[in-house]
């Protein structure tokens, strides 16, 4: 007879396969100065961006590890390598990818997609962007979409005018870190009133056993744009860990508009703790669509800082935690501005000895009058073994704003699997169809492609734990 | 049609059914009464195989094959249709496409063809108007935010569009006012015109008046204490549960 459903969401990781490990370049393991330096001189950059790593680099040794969040008292820093650069030069197209990775991103279907419904693609191995490719349409338009790598080199004074003032090297350790090491990622610009209807993305790919990935991302919508990124994120299956640390900042200029994206699907052994960040200008509006499928540790709350009027924030947060999974994801929204708005939803899922949590964090300032915020964080648990946590923290400094908070904890009742079944669904029919229905509000979100892509990974997984 | 043999069931180590025996033969209506605690919707339950109950002894088989094991999408496929009590909340699950999915897995289990999606809509359509609900729940989300009765004829509605071969009605008319006691009637009778074998479990004479009973059981303290015809509904109303069961005989 049906037994709870806790054989469902063991995760038949189809992702897990893996290249040999064959490289233009791989620095040694581990993080001195030396390493610091040597990367900084690989990518031939001067020393503005070379002090600001070793400066970067200092705090990461000074900080103390987060005592909240995650277990990361296994993340042995020595052990990883911390630059890795697959080819010698950047492909323009993909016959010029070496076939090896072209073939790993070919199994990912991204040029596929490319041609199908992307505006442009970007597409990182290890440490560099091995692809990042515009349609011409846009380019003319002025848009830039580059590695941030190239952009430094190409727009020093864009880059230099935002580069770490969303997210400053210390504002906490693996942001700092990530300052110290970074390596790829996307600069995106999008001049003023250039409104981009489809989206541009970036995958992100680890290949190398304890590997350190630390991407950084730069987004500039200047007024009256608006722009839909996405990024995406796999790596092969390892029996031991690796690192993922990247820096996403953006910057929403007056009556913007910014749509981030992310599947992260990393396989079970990697440390997933990106700090992700957003300031809205007066009636822009930021949207983050966060959902984390993978990983072994995930810890990413993305923030959006409304600092003009009218502002607007919209953060929708998925989880979903099996075996030997801490998903401790969230949002925060800092109302700074009067008339500013947000909207944080938060959907997470717990099954087969799976943690999930949800943290949060809503302020609004006292000069931010007559805001007003929903908050609404809801977490399934699929069996006895799982569990759920949350962690809100609200600070309302004017009795001007207002205010909801709803927050819900459920099992996958006995009765709803019985329910189903007697209608005539399987067990494994049934569990997907409530777990289905629980996470609609946030795939209905989702761009189509991708929507159709997360529900196709929730039925793998369910389809492995058949008899 | 069914054939309950000396049923023991337990859940939790409490013995509920003690041994209820029950035949129902194909195309009859048979209605299960008795006062709260006497094992009514136990038996309903372990028909349609709910995971909570135990059978300790006995048997129940459909159209000769013993369910006892089966679970419970094994016995929908069969063709056995329970209405809940209390249907619990699916959020975000759909009821026009949970509808279709479940329609398509009772015919793959059947190895039948799935109806065609156009021949789908327009069936529930229909059927949705019959029962008097508005068409635009069918976008809804499965028993969220339903009143009570609009759940029972949800209920209904299914089983009208999954077309079971054995019925239990559990309770369907409490709650519910006359007018809406009439609607879930007519989907009942509707039922039967498709050739549906009925079991009724209830309270109360109301629904009864709409839908004869071929037979009626009372049930007590988990077994069948009295087994007649219509006349002991209305014996019922004028004395009681207690007074019929043990007059009886």
């Amino acid at each position: 007879m049906s037994k709870s459903p806790n054989n469902i969401l063991i995760k038949d990781y189809q992702f897990g396969f893996s290249n040999a490990e064959k490289y233009f370049y791989r620095e040694k393991k581990g993080l001195n100065e030396r390493v610091v330096k040597s990367i900084s001189s690989h990518k031939g950059e001067d020393e503005y961006m070379r002090d600001i790593r070793l400066k970067a680099l200092q705090i990461f040794f000074e900080k103390k590890m987060p005592s909240w969040g995650g277990d990361l008292s296994k993340i042995n820093f020595d052990n990883i390598t911390y630059y890795i650069k697959p080819q010698a030069k950047k492909g323009r197209t993909w016959n010029e990818v070496p076939k090896e990775i072209k073939t790993t991103f070919d199994k990912l279907g991204i040029p596929d997609s490319e041609k199908r419904f992307l505006a442009g693609v970007g597409a990182q191995y290890e440490s560099e962007s091995v692809y990042h490719q515009l349609k011409q349409e846009w380019k003319d338009k002025g848009i830039i979409f580059e590695d941030t790598d190239t952009a430094l080199k190409k727009y020093p004074e864009l880059f230099k005018k935002y580069f770490g003032t969303v997210v400053p090297m210390n504002d906490n350790k693996f942001a700092a870190l990530n300052t110290a090491v970074w390596s790829g990622g996307t600069f995106l610009y999008v001049p003023k009133g250039v409104k981009m209807n489809i989206p541009l993305q970036n995958y992100f790919r680890i290949n190398a056993k304890n590997m350190g990935q630390f991407e950084r991302t730069l987004i500039i919508a200047e007024e009256d744009s608006s722009v839909q990124y996405i990024e995406g994120c796999t790596a092969p299956t390892y029996s031991t860990d690796s690192l993922h640390a990247a820096v996403v900042e953006i910057i929403a200029h007056k009556n913007s508009r910014v749509r981030y994206t992310t599947i992260q699907n990393w396989s079970s052994n990697v440390y997933n703790l990106v700090t992700k960040r957003a300031v809205a200008h007066e009636g822009a509006t930021v949207e983050w669509i966060d959902g984390n499928l993978g990983s072994k540790l995930t810890m990413k709350y993305p923030a959006v800082y409304m600092i003009g009027r009218n502002a607007h924030a919209d953060i929708l947060s998925l989880a979903v935690a099996s075996k030997g999974q801490h998903q401790d994801a969230g949002a925060k929204a800092v109302h700074l501005a009067p008339n500013t708005t947000s909207v944080i939803t938060a959907k997470s899922i717990a099954a087969n000895g799976g943690k999930s949590s949800y943290r949060g964090l809503l302020r609004i300032v006292k000069r931010a009058l007559n805001s007003k915020s929903k908050v609404v964080c809801d977490a399934l648990i699929l069996d006895d073994q799982s569990s759920s946590d949350t962690w809100p923290t609200m600070e309302i400094k004017n009795n001007q704003s207002s205010v909801e908070h709803e927050a819900t904890v459920s099992k996958i009742g006995e009765e709803q699997l019985f329910y189903l079944q007697s209608r005539g669904l399987n067990e494994n029919e049934a569990s997907s169809l409530i777990i289905n229905g629980f996470l609609s509000p946030i795939v209905k979100q989702l761009p189509m492609e991708y929507a159709v892509e997360l529900n196709r990974l929730i039925e793998l997984q369910m389809e492995g734990s058949i008899g | 049609m069914l054939e309950i043999k000396n049923l023991h069931v337990s859940a939790e180590n409490n013995s509920i059914l003690k041994g209820v025996s029950l035949t129902v033969k194909k195309g009859e209506v048979h209605a299960l009464m008795g006062q709260n605690g006497s094992g009514k919707s136990t038996l309903a339950n372990c028909i349609a195989g709910h995971p909570f109950y135990t059978i300790t002894k006995g048997s129940i088989s459909f159209n000769k094959k013993n369910i006892n094991k089966l679970a419970p999408n094994e016995r929908a496929a069969l063709g056995i249709y329970l209405t809940f009590q209390n249907p619990p909340t699916l959020p975000g699950v759909k009821i026009s496409s949970y509808l279709r999915t479940a329609k398509n897995a009772l015919a793959e289990a059947r190895h039948e063809s799935p109806t065609e999606l156009t021949d789908y809509l327009r069936e529930l359509k229909t059927t949705m108007k019959f029962l008097g609900l508005p068409l635009k729940f069918a976008n809804r989300s499965l028993n969220e935010g339903f009143s009570g009765g609009e759940k029972k004829k949800l209920e209904i509605l299914q089983a009208l569009m999954l077309k079971p071969k054995l019925i239990i009605l559990d309770e369907i008319d409490s709650g519910l006012d006359i007018d809406a006691i009439k609607v879930v009637a007519a989907g009942v009778k509707k039922l039967q015109a498709q050739g549906a074998t009925i079991i009724i479990i209830t309270h109360y004479q109301r629904i009864l008046n709409f839908i004869a009973p071929n037979y009626v059981h009372i049930l007590q303290q988990g077994v069948i204490a009295v087994s007649g015809d219509k006349s002991l509904v209305e014996r019922l109303e004028k004395t009681s549960f207690k007074e019929v069961t043990t007059t009886h005989e």
